[in-house]
């Protein structure tokens, strides 16, 4: 776990592992890893919650759970930065780990592909290639997104690539 | 637009005419000027060739296909013509993809499918092949558009979808089958598929689908920070498959730990993709042709200017479990395949009494020897040649994550977790 900074690496460890290697063309083996992906993302939601940081919500967007939207956000000097977020299981999941995308960022930090899709640290890839098939949706938001968010939000408010929504009102959202 | 031009000369001479005055002469001589000016301009535009029967080999300034038929004429390649018959499925039409679909146009090659999902951006004209008038068409559509100018007689079929999906990559696999075009074709309805996606995902999705389809297909890849590159020929059940082993990659020398990355996410150079499309497109040419060597893996590091190739047997514990069936069916064959090494090597020495025995362009028959299912590629680094490295680890070794706990319990309804979900979402934070 060279690379990942001491929360990051603390929370991973706390979300379930999973066990079945299984894509979306794989019948009822992907229900049972749908079942798994879920239990993952509860006790990841919850965990959250209970530390006072909540960060995204993610849902499945189709019965067959391949595509997945929601929201994530970030607080940055007391406001909040809110967007949305979706990606796709890929055909060869979990050997490959879902592409993330944040469509509103596109274009705006190169920090990121065409599609909006954010681009990962050098450390992503290898720790999901080794832990195939145990990491999960779960997992790959704590180490890519997450991250991502930390580093990004930042910089992109503060060159004023981003404004807050409501500008100069109090956020009561927050 | 010529003759409109070639009128307004005409009303300008009769203007001329009906002044007498000799002062006015030198005025209407230079608009007559530029007037013809423009028309050797709309002479010179846009000219498209039409579409030709046949491959001739008749050396004219007229026929595109001289200079490829030539090759036969130097007993380089024995039949060029039957490059018309062949369907290659280019994957990505980025700086490598666009190229080597260029290349491939210009030889003439039978059918072209194209699959891309990414529209053309000035940020790309670093690279070869787009223009940048072509901003904001999808780079099939453009590719088309271009390539279609180019040679006419290419048919061309563009699939502006993403592959990784569940929806694209069933596209992706029935045009792969579609067999209208060549029907007598044995297998798929291609004859070889060339990745040139820009990442590992793409890739694992182009393996899973030639997998599948028992069709041999050509990597290739250009490293982040654009020094290197290289190509790799996949042959299902015979050859290394993409998930056998962790992707092979040229080292660049270059530490990475002095690479800086902040604020991008890659580099490229039209040199370096041009090189790569080029080693590509050529060992598909010897591929599909039946001459020369066609390598298995090829490298090329740009600030070393150094090339390692080597050769990748299939994995037995493949975590791709297409792969492992193609592996078995390759074993299951190799008697048919002895007896027909065997036939061949007869036939050589009958005819090596009439000519020298040349250099042996079946690249996919061995020599018959136990060796041949030997070494098989473990993903361990230590038989890789000097500057190639694995790019990510091999999944069985676990960083020794201490769990809180698993998450499988085949009672667990599916329901019932995804409302246990969306309440914790409904939830204020
Ligand atoms: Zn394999």
């Amino acid at each position: 776990m060279e690379g990942w900074d001491p929360t990051t690496k603390s929370t991973l460890t706390q979300i379930p592992l999973l066990t079945t290697k299984a894509g979306p063309r794989d019948g009822a083996a992907w229900t049972q890893r749908l079942k798994e992906e879920y239990k993952a993302l509860i006790a990841y939601t919850s965990m959250n919650k209970s530390n006072d940081n909540d960060w995204f919500r993610i849902s499945a967007a189709n019965p067959e759970g391949t595509r997945w939207t929601g929201k994530c956000w970030y607080v940055h000097n007391l406001l909040k930065y809110e967007f949305d977020l979706q990606f796709d299981i890929p055909v060869t999941y979990p050997a490959t780990a879902p592409e993330l995308e944040l469509p509103q960022l596109d274009g705006k930090t190169h920090k990121m592909y065409r599609g909006g899709k954010i681009c990962l640290t050098v450390h992503f890839k290898p720790l999901w290639a080794k832990n195939c098939p145990r990491f999960g949706i779960a997992h790959a938001l704590c180490l890519g997104l997450a991250p991502w968010l930390a580093a990004e939000i930042p910089i992109l408010v503060d060159s004023g690539m981003i404004k807050h929504k409501d500008d100069a009102a109090s956020s009561s959202e927050v | 637009m010529e003759t409109e031009l070639k009128e307004i000369l005409n009303d300008l001479k009769s203007l001329q005419n009906s002044f007498s005055d000799p002062s006015l002469h030198s005025q209407f001589d230079k608009i007559r000027c530029r007037i013809e000016s423009l028309v050797s301009l709309a002479k010179s535009g846009p000219m498209h060739r039409s579409k030709v029967k046949d491959m001739s080999a008749e050396v004219v300034d007229s026929n595109p296909y001289s200079r490829l038929m030539a090759l036969q004429r130097m007993g380089i390649v024995e039949n060029y013509e039957r490059i018309r018959q062949f369907s290659v499925a280019v994957v990505g039409i980025g700086g490598v993809g666009s190229v080597a679909a260029e290349m491939l146009t210009r030889c003439g090659i039978g059918r072209l499918l194209l699959y891309d999902y990414d529209k053309v951006e000035l940020a790309n004209m670093n690279r070869l092949f787009f223009r940048p008038e072509q901003v904001g068409m999808t780079k099939t559509e453009a590719a088309v558009q271009t390539l279609s100018d180019i040679n006419p007689d290419v048919v061309f079929e563009s699939y502006t979808m993403n592959i990784t999906t569940i929806q694209g990559f069933e596209t992706f696999m029935s045009s792969l089958q579609n067999k209208s075009f060549n029907p007598n074709k044995e297998g798929s309805g291609v004859d070889l598929v060339l990745s040139c996606v820009d990442n590992y995902e793409a890739r694992m999705v182009v393996n899973q689908a030639c997998n599948e389809l028992n069709q041999t297909w050509m990597e290739s890849g250009v490293s982040e920070n654009a020094v290197s590159g290289h190509i790799q020929l996949l042959v299902p059940g015979e050859t290394a498959c993409f998930a056998c082993a962790p992707p092979l990659v040229v080292a660049s020398g270059v530490d990475e730990r002095t690479l800086k990355r902040e604020g991008v996410c890659a580099a490229s150079l039209p040199t370096t993709m041009g090189v790569v499309a080029g080693l590509l497109v050529q060992n598909t040419l010897k591929y599909l042709l039946k001459f020369g060597q066609v390598t298995s893996y090829l490298g090329y590091n740009a600030l070393k200017d150094y090339f390692p190739t080597m050769e990748m047997k299939p994995n037995p514990q493949c975590s791709n479990s297409a792969c492992l069936k193609r592996q078995e069916e390759f074993i299951l064959a190799k008697p048919a395949r002895d007896a027909a090494a065997r036939t061949k090597i007869e036939a050589e020495a009958l005819s090596s009494t009439e000519s020298p025995v040349h250099a042996d362009n079946e690249w996919n028959i061995s020599v018959v020897d136990d060796s041949e299912f030997g070494v098989t590629n473990t993903g361990s680094s230590d038989v890789l040649p000097e500057g190639l490295a694995h790019e990510l680890p091999s999944a069985d070794g676990y960083e020794n994550l201490p769990a809180s706990e698993e998450t499988s319990n085949p009672l667990d309804d599916l329901d019932d977790l995804r409302k246990q979900l969306e309440t914790l979402n409904a939830e204020k934070s």
